[in-house]
């Protein structure tokens, strides 16, 4: 008897703390988290702990470990430019999700869109959501922009991340038209007519930019893959870089503008 | 007075007990070097801080030796005010990004993939007829953003309506801050800049939706309570 109370099984709640530990102390696990990370050493709120999880985490690329007062204040960013990121993710994992049933060409672009949203499990959900979440960041990226308006919020020492902004909404645009033409339907097909007929106004070069893009005279099949490619890989590369530099350049200018 | 920890008055005496003794070895290696006023004045000041201290303990507050003149403390330098106390910059409010910003954004993209997936769930994207040349719709639009554009084109020639104009706006657009030198940013001084900005939102807003939803077959005006809605998403 007392020889097992010396010696206790040890009960399954201490065996995974144990575990715990032991994985914790590991040379893997440390490598992976950087010292003064909480997953080394654990969370308790103070206020170290909460620089440490900006400061010891890939987040310390987004955001500094304090920001002012007003700024996390949802009334006055109303988290449009935020939610234009997000919706940016959102568009990338749903767009990707689509890419595996599509082929960009003029005989099986609409089948293959048929088909995903016919017999492809959360096809039709997950289209809707691409289709839907890219109007709501054509709405949020604009929106943002009249916000940021009307907070003066482009002034020294903020002009040129303004002047980026524009880029942003352009490059936002480009990648909501490029991809209207991809399903391949009527309204595709003749919206975007209408679309690169408005370009071929321009003076000098507008022709021959439409040619470029439009791989031809008229919408055809080369059209469809070129915008396919600037739809999948090359707008949204352009606009990562810029992205990349509105934000770095939003702290450098001193984060958020305001209050007013 | 501030009462001063024992263990600095010891560390201190220490230092001063050491100092005093070297004082007289160093005099006669070093003396070369330190003018004798200010050795004297040293070992004055020592001798008149060793007194306060030594007093410190046993007279527990007012000291009772003094230095030349009464005076307990000499001073050193003058720091003007403004040299180093004054920060250039002023404090500003500041609170952390976890969890105060953090939060904020967590649950704002958390309503926003809700939103998204309901309303994906309930409507459904267009899918029409597979594309076909031969059979132009009536009337063909371009995508929403667009129909500003569209519109425009309707009233002017398609050289100051498809280019002269939006890409004007555009550069007025980019130039905004290099054109506008007001520096505040209040709304009560800035009533010109934003009754522009509100103009050209709303000059925008309106055509585009005129374009939407009050253009019908051959792109003529219609009212949508009269003949429906011609616009696809």
């Amino acid at each position: 008897m007392a020889k097992v109370l010396d010696n206790p099984r040890p009960t399954a709640k201490e065996r995974l703390a144990k575990i715990g530990e032991q994985m914790q102390g590991s040379q893997a696990w440390n490598s992976i988290f950087r010292p003064g990370s909480i997953f080394r050493k654990g969370y308790t709120d103070s206020p170290r702990n909460r620089s440490y999880v900006i400061m010891n985490s890939v987040l310390y690329h987004l955001h500094p470990v304090k920001v002012k007062r007003h700024a996390v204040k949802v009334s006055y960013t109303l988290c449009l430019g935020g939610l234009s990121f997000f919706l940016f993710i959102l568009l990338t994992v749903t767009g990707i999700f689509l890419m595996f049933f599509y082929r960009p060409t003029g005989a099986n672009a609409w089948q293959d869109i048929q088909t995903l949203q016919t017999s492809v499990t959360f096809g039709l959900l997950v289209r809707n959501m691409h289709r839907w979440g890219a109007h709501l960041m054509v709405l949020s990226v604009f929106l943002h922009m009249a916000r940021v308006f009307y907070h003066g919020a482009y002034k020294p020492p903020r002009e040129f991340n303004w002047v980026i902004g524009v880029i942003l909404l352009t490059l936002t645009l480009l990648l909501s038209f490029t991809g209207y033409l991809l399903p391949w339907d009527q309204l595709a097909l003749w919206a975007v007519t209408v679309g690169t007929n408005m370009m071929g106004y321009s003076p000098l070069v507008g022709n021959q930019v439409r040619f470029v893009l439009l791989g031809g005279v008229e919408i055809g099949s080369e059209t469809l893959l070129r915008w396919y490619v600037l739809h999948v890989i090359m707008f949204p590369f352009i606009i990562i870089i810029f992205m990349a530099i509105h934000f770095w350049r939003v702290r450098k200018d001193g984060g958020i503008s305001g209050p007013l | 007075m501030t009462e001063i920890p024992e263990h600095l008055l010891k560390r201190a005496q220490a230092a001063r007990e050491k100092a005093a003794g070297g004082d007289a070895g160093g005099a006669q290696a070093g003396g070369d070097r330190i003018p004798d006023q200010l050795l004297d004045r040293t070992k004055a000041a020592s001798d008149g801080a060793a007194a306060v201290v030594a007093s410190a303990p046993a007279g527990g507050g007012v000291p009772v030796g003094a230095g030349p003149g009464g005076h307990t403390q000499r001073l050193l330098t003058v720091v003007k005010s403004g040299s180093i106390q004054e920060a250039k910059a002023a404090p500003v409010d500041k609170v952390h990004t976890w969890p105060h910003l953090l939060a904020v954004e967590f649950v704002a993209a958390l309503a926003c993939t809700a939103f998204l997936f309901v309303f994906s769930w309930v409507v459904n994207a267009p899918l029409l007829q597979a594309a076909d040349f031969n059979k132009t719709p009536n009337p063909s639009k371009a995508p929403w953003y667009f129909l500003g554009l569209q519109e425009l084109l309707t009233m002017f020639h398609p050289m100051i309506a498809g280019v002269t104009l939006p890409g004007m706006g555009l550069i007025a657009l980019i130039l905004a801050p290099y054109l506008d030198r007001n520096a505040s940013n209040k709304p009560e001084d800035r009533k010109f800049m934003t009754s522009m900005m509100t103009m050209f939102l709303m000059f925008w807003a309106v055509l585009t939706i005129i374009g939407s939803f009050f253009r019908g077959p051959g792109f003529n005006f219609t009212f949508p309570w009269r003949d429906g809605i011609f616009f696809e998403l």
